[in-house]
């Protein structure tokens, strides 16, 4: 049984972070905003994109050498959690993920190439699913190798941030072990993405065809490292999602106690009424769970592989926001009422994230799963 | 007071860890208490006053209080080492609470020296076993509407009326009681004063209740023209609210002003999975059961945030939403998880479940069964979770009243 301290540590380092991302974040995402990049292409602003690469969000977790501040990925966690108040969709989470999986697994000419572009606002993604235990079939994708070249066969699903990425790291099968191989832009056809409508409509994502791919082997990462470095992404991802989910739930109760003050029903404003106080209370310490596992997560990563501990902080991480989420966007709509039910309503936002955060990195049950063999056996 | 170095600690906490090992008492052949609530028969007041007697005379309660009342006047992070070690060897819980951690620290911080060479070393002994006298049965939480009547005549109050929840009322030699010596006054709360009551004098008649546990532990106490002497009163008259107030903030620990030792016995999932362990449903042992995995996950979770709620407190900048969230939500979700945890290891036992204390076949002697019932003391005592939802949504969140 994993005995992790119960610590959270936040340094004055990060808390500067969380401030200006806070103001950042609110100040360019007010749900206006929000609204108005939803019917878009890339579901995104590239001005604001281009602010937060000047920030140095994109280099935060990244080491000095390759550009980065070094302040560590424990830092990225207050920056998602921010971007979740604000439904503010860029592709950070992606290049953010795609940049540490070549951190971990990737040879030093790797990193160097790849690593200093990310964290100048490069986009890269991940197109990671493989046949999940969670319910993601048919996304296997197989490398073989051939002489000098390695060709990729299959097509990935569910690729964040597709049509705006200048790199994938993909996740393939390559003599029936997993391995990591770079992927660039200029070597898919346009007809290799195609668009998914999702649910969570400030997200994008795309089914991108590999098939016929060719790259040489320094753009491969496999081995021992590729392996490790592929289950702390999984892991990683799963407590990214985590954080932004709680700063969604966070969001989406600011909307409902705000409802709650200022809507009356039969005289009274129904904020009064015990049926609606109480649950409003539970999304509070659903929400407030979450963000203690996140932080307690964010205080036991580094840079090195992820530890057991570390492991069950990010699988709780996941698990509670999770729950978190689902109920404050589905408390959001009933508790709006007829209002609630329509397009208009912000309700639906939180609603839509929640189903989406769902399925990101793996649900609820997914990670309890995981949680039981670390915790009972 | 001079810094304590590290090594210093160390080498207590070692003394402590050794002493405990030693004198851990042997099992009486009974279940003991898990809170001072349950203390239900002589046998088991004898056997935790000996005990906490016996602490005392080791050196490891009252650390931090003068020297000549029983105490030792060190740090109380030494006091603060000593409970963590009795909690680490889960000894037997230090019974006598409204002493050590009501009365002790009020009447060391404003109590005059002949109350404090009366009373402080008793309570740290276990010589005199102290109850408190708040809650009345009308009143339930609404400690400043109390009606019992102290009415002064010559060199004594004379008191009338009934208190309630009187926890081991039937064996304290004294108890702390707020009555109402007037009816006059603006506010509900300036009647009332703050008595040192003796509980042996005529009229004072603590009847005890049967909890639905099958135990005792509470009374309800009757006063009827039960003459207590004036110079029994802390400070004056019509201060008996404040007073009471200030009494109520000693709980939290050597630090704040109270003895320290071991006051609950402790109960998490670590323990409930090590029962658990061995048991069987459908020819497989229980924690292979997919869906009981996944319950008792979710109860790690909630056992974790809520330890992790108490760390987290400590970073203002990670409470900015609702600055009083942690702190006034704890209370209702440690309680209510406490209930769900426990009504749930009653339920995983199958047919032992249905078996309680007193069955020589129960497991842990039907500690779970117990937890179970008596956590109700902590989910209605103390304001109601449904009223603690009320207060939270409104304190917290800042929802209109009912």
């Amino acid at each position: 049984m994993a005995k992790a301290n119960n610590v959270i540590t936040f340094s004055d380092e990060q808390a500067m972070v969380l401030q200006s991302a806070r103001d950042f974040c609110a100040d360019k995402s007010p749900v206006t905003a929000v609204r108005a990049l939803l019917p878009g292409n890339t579901g995104y602003s590239d001005d604001v994109w281009q602010e937060m690469v000047a920030l140095g969000w994109l280099g935060i977790a990244l080491p000095e050498q390759y550009g980065g501040s070094g302040l560590g990925f424990g830092s990225v966690v207050p920056l998602a959690e921010s971007m979740g108040r604000g439904l503010l969709s860029t592709p950070f989470f992606s290049t953010t993920l795609a940049a540490q999986a070549i951190l971990r697994a990737g040879e030093s000419q790797q990193k160097d190439t790849w690593l200093p572009r990310l964290a100048e606002g490069t986009t890269a993604t991940l197109a990671l699913l493989d046949n999940e235990d969670w319910g993601a079939p048919d996304t296997t994708c197989t490398a073989t190798v051939a002489g000098s070249e390695i060709t990729l066969q299959g097509t990935k699903w569910y690729v964040p941030d597709a049509a705006v990425a200048q790199l994938f790291v993909v996740h393939a099968s390559l003599d029936g072990e997993s391995a990591l191989v770079l992927v660039e832009r200029a070597q898919l056809a346009d007809s290799a993405l195609q668009s998914q409508t999702l649910i969570d409509e400030t997200k994008r994502a795309c089914k991108v065809d590999f098939s016929g791919v060719s790259v040489s082997a320094d753009a491969v990462m496999r081995g021992p490292l590729a392996a490790s470095a592929l289950r702390d992404i999984h892991l990683l991802g799963a407590l990214l999602v985590a954080a932004e989910a709680a700063g969604s739930a966070a969001a989406c109760l600011d909307v409902v106690v705000d409802y709650l003050k200022t809507r009356k029903q039969f005289g009274r404003l129904i904020g009064s009424y015990q049926g609606l106080k109480h649950p409003t209370v539970e999304i509070l310490t659903a929400m407030d769970s979450a963000r203690c596992h996140v932080y307690h997560a964010a205080s036991v990563i580094g840079d090195e592989a992820l530890s057991e501990d570390a492991e069950v902080a990010c699988r709780m991480s996941k698990a509670q926001a999770t729950d978190a989420i689902t109920f404050a966007g589905d408390r959001a709509i009933q508790f709006h009422g007829g209002m609630g039910f329509t397009y208009e309503c912000d309700a639906q936002l939180y609603m839509r994230r929640a189903q989406w955060v769902q399925q990101q990195f793996g649900d609820a049950y997914h990670h309890r799963k995981r949680l039981a063999a670390l915790l009972l056996d | 007071m001079s810094e304590v170095s590290e090594q210093e600690l160390g080498e207590f906490r070692a003394e402590v860890s050794a002493w405990m090992k030693d004198n851990k008492p042997a099992d009486p052949g009974f279940l003991l208490p898990q809170t001072f609530m349950e203390v239900g028969s002589e046998q088991v007041l004898e056997f935790l006053r000996e005990w906490q007697h016996k602490i005392w005379s080791a050196g490891y309660l009252g650390m931090a209080w003068p020297k000549e009342y029983g105490g030792q006047a060190v740090a109380p992070i030494y006091q603060r080492i000593a409970d963590q070690e009795m909690k680490r060897h889960a000894v037997p819980i230090c019974f006598n609470v409204i002493g050590l951690s009501w009365t002790g620290p009020l009447i060391n911080d404003i109590g005059t020296e002949a109350e404090k060479q009366k009373y402080l070393k008793g309570i740290l002994n276990a010589e005199d076993v102290w109850c408190q006298g708040f809650s009345e049965p009308d009143h339930g939480s609404d400690l400043g509407n109390a009606q019992c009547r102290a009415v002064r005549d010559g060199d004594d109050y004379v008191v009338n009326g009934t208190k309630i929840w009187t926890t081991m009322g039937n064996y304290a030699k004294y108890m702390i009681l707020l009555a109402r010596t007037s009816t006059q006054g603006a506010r509900k709360y300036d009647g009332l004063s703050f008595f040192l009551a003796p509980m042996d004098v005529a009229g004072i008649d603590p009847r005890p209740i049967q909890k639905m546990t099958g135990e005792y532990g509470f009374c309800e106490t009757f006063f009827t023209d039960a003459r207590i002497p004036a110079d029994c009163i802390m400070g004056e008259e019509g201060q008996g609210w404040r007073i009471a107030m200030q009494t109520l903030q000693y709980e939290r620990g050597a630090e704040a002003g109270a003895a320290g030792g071991l006051m609950v016995v402790r109960t998490v999932m670590e323990d409930l999975i090590k029962d658990l362990r061995g048991l069987k449903r459908d020819g497989e042992p229980l924690l292979k059961d997919p869906l009981v995995r996944d319950r008792l996950v979710q109860l790690l979770m909630e056992e974790k945030a809520i330890s992790l709620g108490e760390r987290r407190q400590a970073h203002s900048a990670l409470n900015t939403d609702y600055p009083f969230s942690l702190a006034l939500s704890g209370k209702l979700r440690s309680s209510e998880f406490a209930r769900e945890m426990r009504q749930y290891a009653v339920a995983l036992q199958g047919a032992q479940g249905s078996l309680y204390v007193g069955d020589d076949d129960a497991i842990s002697g039907g500690f779970w069964q117990r937890a179970y019932f008596n956590n109700f003391a902590t989910t209605i005592g103390g304001g109601t979770s449904q009223v603690q939802a009320n207060i939270i949504g409104e304190r917290v969140l800042g929802l209109p009243k009912d």
